[in-house]
């Protein structure tokens, strides 16, 4: 099912908040309209940044069976944008406002076989299904990638739950993924459920192509929060509005542009939709394109992109980007 | 909670439940549009044959599915921007771009052919056991015979179940066809478990109404005389009702099991509801006697069609009665027995979902 029903925010109140690892922090939550959770659900939240109000979504990792305890972890990493740090300060007894599961990344029972891949935080989006897949006793294996093995969250619960079926593939330990290989273990009627950092998710997808494997069995969800350089501040110009703004690097070009006045249009904020396009006349850097909306080729062209996602950088070299006071990257749009 | 009284006078459905959704016959190569269980569903076969039910609504703008039209081997396709799905539900073509939204997909409900029926489970799916679907083997056993029809009820499941659960009405609403005095004057025996109900009631050494007499000459030609006749009601959650009726020779044994000197059929019932207040009811009669003769198919069938028409312009006033007296209440009698715990079974799945509604206050 597509986004499965109308948001019904809530006041929900934190129960629990534990480190897992040195910047990912289990929240469990404790909403007053409860509904059962299907796996592959994530909840916004509405995280209160300096003095703005934003919305996050974070994927739920377990729940009680009526949904009552709702539990989500949050990656505090370098390139957040604030919310993380809301999150992490939350304590037991706060309330946030979140919506009830929604479910744009549904688990398909009744598949043959299935291969979960999960690059970091993305085991949120993961685990669920992976019990879910063990209840019902699918075959299904587990692949759990991470640079080091004291950032990856739940691996000893996950190791309990899964036994053989979880196989780490871990940078620091020299087994790293190795993407075309895992993709070849890949039949016809398997269904891969992916969750993690673009490259990955990326590599994957060309990987899944070049064996000419069925796209629909290709399952995967992306926050639009994850790109292939470091977020950098970059400069943006609407020339026929007069409008020029400056992108901080905690901040997405379609919120700065809309604090600048402009009346943007948009829908799904994660890079899915395509409804937030703009065309691309002037650019002084490149374009880190974070979308899944468009074609690699359509990527390469670089004459649009999706500004609730993408951004522009100096630089593909991203040592370069960040030697101290460049210009930074410039980009000038049409919208519609 | 515990369940104090069963007092709803229509009853929400489960969820978590294979309901039949369509006659084998009706699903093929040409979309199916129907609602079960409050989900209108676009129902159909790839090419292989394999059955599918999709929610009818397209992941863009909720544009039925079930006006577009299939293409290749498993596809459907929106008639409104020709988004393509497969069978499982998920996009595999989108107009005017080069990718595919990872979030396009509509709802692909697990289905089971068996029967003759198409089951679906509109509810959890990690839940979806084929070996929980009712028990109606006597629809495709090679020691039975027989076909039935669909009435569409205009009225809520519940009062479909109570009306097969309790056959004294039949001496009231079917006085030409298979009523009379004794169903109201025997006594029944009712007992349940967790999930089904079971009543038994026999009338022996009686005059058989003309539908048995008819069906007694079928086999045993030119028969006169009286004799024992038996309704045997088994419901099995949530909405399947087969009832085991027949009569024999009196006096012949049947009552202790040797039915040899008689006529045995089984009214196979399960109703699906659509909406709160309407339901798909699939019948049909079987027989275990002249396997190979189509006039008895035809003429059972069309039997069963006339009394459940009684039975359908009953239910469609009743149901308007009980919308038309939102403030009156339900009360039971001694016959209820088995329809009333055929409502507290259901009650029990409903609470189980977290479905079951508080109890009415009454008004004022």
């Amino acid at each position: 099912m597509a986004s499965n029903a109308a948001e019904v925010w809530q006041d929900a109140r934190v129960v629990e908040t534990i480190p897992l690892t040195p910047r990912i922090r289990r929240i469990v939550l404790e909403p007053p309209l409860p509904i059962p959770v299907a796996p592959g659900s994530h909840v916004d939240v509405r995280v209160h940044i300096q003095h703005a109000i934003d919305r996050r979504s974070y994927s739920v990792v377990d729940a009680s069976r009526d949904g009552t305890r709702v539990a989500i972890s949050v990656f505090d990493s370098a390139a957040s944008r604030g919310g993380a740090a809301f999150m992490h300060g939350l304590e037991p007894g706060d309330h946030v406002e979140i919506t009830q599961p929604l479910l744009s990344f549904p688990l398909r029972i009744g598949a043959p076989r299935y291969l979960l891949l999960a690059g970091g935080i993305g085991i949120t989006a993961l685990a669920g299904m992976a019990t879910t897949l063990s209840a019902v006793g699918a075959d299904y294996r587990l692949v759990y990638a991470g640079r080091a093995r004291e950032g990856m969250a739940y691996l000893d619960e996950l190791s309990q739950q899964h036994g053989d079926r979880l196989e780490t593939r871990i940078s620091d330990e020299g087994s790293p993924l190795a993407v075309a290989e895992l993709v070849a273990t890949v039949d016809e009627s398997t269904e891969l459920y992916m969750c993690g950092p673009i490259r990955l998710m990326d590599a994957v997808r060309r990987a899944w192509i070049e064996r000419e494997l069925p796209l629909p069995n290709l399952r995967f969800e992306t926050f639009g929060n994850s790109g292939w350089f470091e977020a950098q501040e970059f400069v943006v110009r609407i020339p026929a509005q007069g409008i020029e703004v400056a992108v901080q690097a905690d901040q997405t070009m379609l919120e700065a542009l809309e604090a600048a006045g402009a009346d943007m249009m948009f829908d799904c904020r994660k890079g899915e939709c395509g409804l937030c396009e703009v065309r691309i006349l002037a650019l002084d850097g490149v374009i880190d394109h974070r979308d899944v909306f468009y074609s690699r080729r359509q990527q390469n062209a670089a004459t649009k992109m999706c500004c609730c996602v993408s951004r522009a950088v100096t630089s593909t070299d991203a040592a370069a980007a960040t030697v101290a006071g460049s210009r930074p990257a410039r980009v000038a749009i049409d919208v519609s | 909670m515990m369940i104090q009284t069963t007092v709803n006078k229509v009853l929400d459905h489960p969820l978590n439940a294979w309901y039949v959704a369509a006659w084998d016959h009706e699903v093929t190569r040409t979309i199916l549009a129907r609602t079960i269980a409050g989900r209108p569903l676009a129902i159909y076969r790839t090419e292989d044959g394999r059955p599918v039910a999709l929610a009818d609504a397209c992941w863009h703008r909720l544009a039925p599915l079930s006006l577009g039209k299939l293409v290749g081997k498993e596809d459907i396709q929106c008639p409104y921007h020709g988004i393509r799905y497969n069978s499982a539900g998920r996009c595999v073509s989108m107009p005017a771009q080069e990718t595919i939204n990872p979030s396009a997909t509509v709802a692909s409900f697990p289905v089971v052919e068996r029967y003759r029926y198409l089951w679906v489970w509109l509810g959890d799916a990690t839940l979806a056991d084929p070996s929980t679907i009712p028990d109606m083997h006597q629809m495709t056993d090679p020691e039975w015979a027989g076909d039935g029809l669909t009435i569409y009820a205009p009225c809520n499941y519940q009062l479909v179940l109570d009306n097969l659960m309790d056959l004294t009405h039949e001496e009231f609403v079917h006085i030409s066809s298979i009523g009379q005095d004794e169903l109201s004057e025997s006594d029944f025996v009712t007992s349940h478990t967790d999930t089904t109900v079971t009543v038994e009631r026999w009338m022996l050494d009686i005059e058989p109404p003309p539908f048995w007499r008819k069906n007694m000459r079928d086999k045993f030609p030119g028969f006169e005389g009286r004799v024992d006749r038996w309704q045997i009601i088994h419901f099995e959650a949530p909405s399947t009702i087969c009832i085991d009726v027949g009569v024999a020779k009196a006096g012949t044994g049947a009552p202790d099991g040797d039915r040899s000197q008689g006529v045995n059929g089984y009214v196979m019932n399960t109703i699906t509801p659509e909406t709160a207040k309407t339901c798909h009811y699939f019948w049909s009669f079987q027989r275990n006697y002249r396997l190979d003769s189509q006039l008895i198919t035809t003429q059972l069938r069309s039997g069963v069609y006339n009394v459940f028409g009684e039975d359908e312009a009953m239910l469609t006033a009743q149901q308007a009665a009980i919308d038309a007296n939102p403030d009156y209440e339900f009360y039971s009698l001694n016959i209820d027995a088995g329809g009333m715990w055929v409502r507290r079974i259901i009650e029990r799945m409903l609470e189980a979902e977290g479905r079951l509604p508080a109890v009415p206050v009454a008004a004022g």
